[in-house]
């Protein structure tokens, strides 16, 4: 992670015990020693932390999650706190009501936790294992792709585009996802390809 | 954003219309109040509705939903008849000096060359005059009758303080209070900021809004200068950087396009894409067009795009039509012509208008794939849930999977934020039970249908069997490789044409940014506006140093944002022709004799000489454009347009409906309520609240007990009128659906008098649905109109007409 030594990182190196006036004494502000004197040592000390990034708006607040368990050492992580990153140029520690609620919706119960079908005329969602899942997609993209493939227009230009199959690309994943999407959609000629920029 | 969130500090005044930043963006409205605390800067907010922005404004003023351009151009007008423009910025860096050939004319609403029939312009005469040397002809005095400056004048000498009471209902002493308020920002030592978002993106015009705006602020001189700009707040995390990397129908990452039919070689597509200066010594950066295609394709293809088959270019698919927008996609999927459909993060039962259209076409769907970390609407489209979602699943065919994937929490990866900062963000814990990462979701499809491909043969596989995917583990490329892949990198050892012994580049190593990028096929790179974000330094993006030298606001130590880790576009323009800065107290960057230096990364070349070489360094002309030429489909200059459902009749143009050449499919027309229709005569709109966003937080405890409970905001004047009380339920159609809502009457909507007319607004919240934590209620979109703005196709949201009466309650 980052190295660069942050008012919140001093406060984790010199111990999350020290008093308001000690931190005063290395040449913090009285803001600092503010927010230091609030810092719960349980964060420090139990969690391990991360530096992410609100997942709402385009603000783009820093905030800081601590778990329990450690992700870098493959251990199993449980999210148990998320608040504003003191440090972060634009939000400087503060969120609003939907940042400050961040923790319920990481923690919310219609989280989606195992692939489900719902098969044709049924009324109702059924599990189904990632490989059967992922199979099925394949091959209805297959199937569809060979049956409708426009290889040339009517006046036999090449086009090479693929029309009855379309893809919604998210607003709130990586960039890095969204060129490894890119290059899987794109590479199939599918031109029905857009995303949330359009509303 | 052409700036930052943490650049609002240095303004005079911020304008906030067609956006509520402090309910939608409350944690980058707080730059607004610190420039009013620390630099005693105004705030205006004009809005249909007296929000919390306007609550804490110093100055407010109604506007009606839909009329945002004959503001935007009554300012202009005002500002241009009182002598409050910045002259010498104007001058040089606009195309007001450009002349415009003979035979453009405006009449009537309409530009010439409107054909309609086809609902679409002949825009060849929107150009320049072209002289002899090949360079467009220009006159410095303004004397030119056809000068863009002449032009601009009388386009919009119409809209007079007057005119623009009658079409905005905005009194007429308070349009021209913030005209004189604005007006004060011609000076080059006061600044003004413009905050906007979907108030203004989301009409049958929303494009010409954006540009109405860019369009004063840069006779303003606020265009490149610190507290200035043109400051979109964009709505989702990533959504700049899904634009970005381009994941639209019509788009190459970097803003490159697919390739049309009339494209048919490379060497076609190429010809319109030289981007020849339009003045003399002007950098036109597109110039470097063709290197960044090149080298994209490098990236998607790698040995499979040679220069023999033109870089793969037949591997694109080309279009046949300007593009497959989502709105054209559910068209097609009513009229049975899409058969599976993926949704990655997104409920467009909720998201696009008229939802009673939408879940018709998804039942026409044979499959549709969901990829969410949360339930949405649209992966249980199919399920009955009474008045809030009538479905009989017994007839409806459509196979769904839903696929459980991560949240933001639990990835690791760069976001862009409005400011295009690129945030690199580690993960904080473990996904909840089988739910996977995207990467691998999209990886494992591209797999399996590679193989099915490599076994069976079939139509064309020659893109995916040969797409460049040599990550160490195939079955998911890491984030680390995929932003490695995006910055670029050289493929082979490459010298110094002038000094073979010199490599200037070295085959496997990360370039340092977009001006490496070759057009030759020894540089591959995905997205060349992102090149410098992860070179042979490091990932670029996770910098968190958050020194602020001179507290100019740039932190170009934190992140880094593209292009080229530039924090204010076009900030060559915050200097004089001599390049010195027009406000010292505010210098971003300055010409020291030889080169440019300062708080940011020049936005032009290091040693460009400042009399040669214009500010607008992407644009032929080297300046910015009043006059748009033929780059809109409505027009070189906007024009007031009424949207597609409305009170009255356009004032300046009677017999133009809607905005004339956006996009409407026929069923969509029956469904539009007539021009002043008795059975709608309300101006509906749609809105956020802070406690929400979006459809998301319904699905959180905490923000569904702070809005549990789905509401429509109406005026004291109209509940009184329709015997509708405070708390009470009233029912809301349009000409395509319903809902019941409790009734807010409030103070925070006025009647207005358009044209003499009295008009009532009743506002929306769109938050509901009936998947989630929250009480069960009804999204916006069963009201909303299905057409979009003419030339990007987002829906008109904000403008449409409804009726409303007090009702009963649901009945569960």
């Amino acid at each position: 992670m980052n190295m660069e030594l942050s008012r919140r990182a001093f406060l984790r190196t010199s111990g999350a015990g020290l008093a308001g006036t000690t931190l005063g004494a290395f040449g913090f502000g009285e803001a600092e020693a503010a927010v230091a004197a609030h810092v719960k040592p349980f964060h420090l000390v139990n969690t391990v932390e991360a530096r992410n990034t609100c997942t709402y708006c385009s603000v783009a607040c820093g905030i800081i999650i601590f778990a329990k368990g450690d992700l870098r050492k493959g251990e199993k992580a449980d999210i148990v706190h998320i608040e504003g990153d003191a440090d972060h140029p634009t939000n400087r520690g503060t969120l609003c009501p939907k940042g400050a609620a961040l923790l319920n919706i990481v923690k919310s119960e219609t989280r989606l936790t195992q692939p489900m079908v719902r098969k044709p005329g049924s009324d109702t969602f059924e599990p189904i294992s990632w490989d059967v899942a992922l199979d099925k997609i394949a091959r209805a993209m297959k199937d569809d792709r060979d049956a409708n493939f426009i290889a040339k227009n009517k006046d036999g230009v090449t086009v090479n585009r693929w029309l009855t199959t379309g893809f919604l690309a998210a607003s709130a994943t990586t960039n890095e996802t969204a060129f490894a999407t890119y290059k899987v959609v794109r590479s199939t000629g599918m031109l029905a390809f857009d995303n949330q920029a359009r509303v | 954003m052409t700036n930052s969130w943490t650049d609002i500090r240095n303004t005079d005044l911020v304008v906030i219309m067609g956006g509520n930043a402090a309910e939608a963006h409350p944690c980058g409205f707080k730059w607004v109040t610190e420039a009013k605390a620390n630099r005693g800067a105004k705030l205006i907010v004009i809005d249909p509705r007296y929000n919390r922005s306007a609550s804490v404004a110093d100055f407010y003023a109604p506007i009606r939903q839909g009329s945002d351009i004959a503001f935007l151009m009554g300012l202009i007008n005002w500002c241009i008849s009182n002598d409050k423009v910045q002259w010498a910025y104007t001058k040089a860096f606009t195309n007001a000096a450009f002349i415009v050939k003979e035979g453009f004319a405006y009449q009537d609403g309409l530009f010439t060359g409107y054909d309609e029939e086809k609902r679409d312009y002949n825009r060849d005469s929107w150009e320049y005059e072209i002289g002899p040397d090949g360079y467009a002809l220009v006159d410095d005095t303004l004397q030119h009758p056809r000068c863009v400056w002449n032009l601009l004048k009388q386009h919009v000498a119409i809209y007079t303080p007057e005119m623009v009471e009658r079409i905005c209902g905005t009194p007429k002493d308070k349009f021209l209070h913030i005209a004189q308020m604005i007006g004060e920002c011609s000076s080059p030592t006061k600044t003004m900021t413009s905050m906007y978002a979907l108030g203004w993106t989301q009409h049958s015009k929303g494009s010409q809004n954006i540009r109405g705006m860019a369009m004063l602020q840069l006779i303003l001189g606020n265009i490149g200068v610190r507290g200035g700009g043109m400051n979109a707040l964009r709505g989702h995390s990533n959504i700049q950087g899904l634009t970005d990397i381009g994941l639209m129908s019509n788009l190459i990452p970097g803003y490159l396009n697919i390739p049309a039919d009339k494209e048919v070689d490379f060497a076609t597509y190429m010809s319109t894409r030289g981007f020849k200066p339009l003045r003399p010594n002007q950098m036109s950066y597109w110039q470097n067009y063709k290197k960044f295609f090149v080298s994209f394709m490098k990236s998607m293809w790698g040995d499979a795009a040679t220069a023999q088959n033109d870089w793969a270019y037949d591997y694109l698919p080309k279009l046949d039509v300007s593009g497959y927008d989502v709105l054209r996609a559910f068209e097609l999927m009513k009229q049975g012509k899409m058969n599976v459909y993926f949704c990655q993060g997104f409920n467009p039962l909720q998201a696009f208008p008229n939802k009673a259209k939408l879940a018709e076409a998804l039942a026409k769907l044979k499959l549709l794939v969901v990829m969410d970390p949360l339930q949405t609407e649209t992966a249980r489209f199919w399920e009955d849930h009474g008045i809030y979602n009538k479905a009989d699943p017994a007839s409806i065919k459509t196979e769904v999977i839903q696929l459980p994937s991560t949240c933001f929490a639990e990835d690791e990866g760069s976001l862009v934020n409005s400011g295009r900062w690129l945030q690199w963000h580690w993960p904080g814990g473990s996904p909840p039970g089988e739910a996977k990462h995207d990467t691998w979701i999209m990886a494992q499809i591209h797999l399996r249908l590679k193989e099915l491909y490599r076994k069976e043969g079939g139509a064309f596989p020659d893109p995916i069997l040969n797409l460049n995917w040599a990550y160490k583990d195939p079955g998911e490329p890491s984030p680390e490789e995929l932003a490695r892949e995006m910055n670029g990198s050289a493929l082979v050892d490459v010298f110094d044409p002038n000094d073979p012994s010199k490599k200037i580049l070295e085959a496997g190593k990360q370039l340092s940014g977009f001006g490496l990028y070759r057009d030759d096929g020894t540089t591959a790179g995905g997205c060349w506006i992102y090149s410098g974000c992860w070179t042979e330094v490091g990932n670029m993006m996770a910098r968190r140093d958050n020194s602020d030298p001179d507290e100019t606001g740039a932190y170009l130590k934190w992140s880094f944002a593209w292009p080229a880790n530039r924090r204010i576009l076009y900030n060559r323009a915050s200097c004089d022709l001599d390049g010195k800065p027009w406000d010292p107290s505010r210098k971003l960057i300055e010409w020291d004799g030889a080169k440019w230096t300062g708080y940011d990364v020049p936005d032009i070349a290091p040693t460009a000489k400042p009399r040669e070489v214009g500010p607008f360094i992407m644009n032929p002309e080297g300046s910015s454009r009043l006059f748009v030429r033929k780059m809109m489909r409505d027009g070189p200059f906007p024009v007031h347009y009424e949207p597609f459902e409305s009170p009255v009749a356009n004032v300046i143009a009677p017999k133009v409906r809607g905005n004339p050449v956006a996009r409407v499919f026929a069923d969509d027309w029956k469904q539009f309520a007539d021009i002043g229709d008795p059975n709608f005569p309300y101006a509906g709109t749609t809105y956020r609240l802070t406690e929400h966003f979006h459809y998301w937080t319904k699905n959180n405890h905490v923000n569904s007990v702070l809005q549990p409970q789905q509401f429509v905001e109406i005026s004291e004047e109209l509940a009184k009128e329709k015997g509708i009380v405070k708390g009470g339920w009233v029912r809301v159609w349009s000409k395509r659906g319903e809902l019941l809502a409790i009734a807010v009457v409030t103070k925070r909507i006025k009647p207005m008098t358009i044209d003499g007319k009295t008009v009532h607004v009743v506002g929306v919240p769109i938050h509901w649905g009936f998947v989630g934590a929250a009480r069960k209620g009804f999204p916006a979109n069963v009201l909303t109109p299905f057409v979009g703005d003419a030339n990007i196709e987002t829906p008109e949201f904000k403008a449409f007409m409804v009726n409303i009466e007090p009702s009963t309650g649901p009945v569960a």
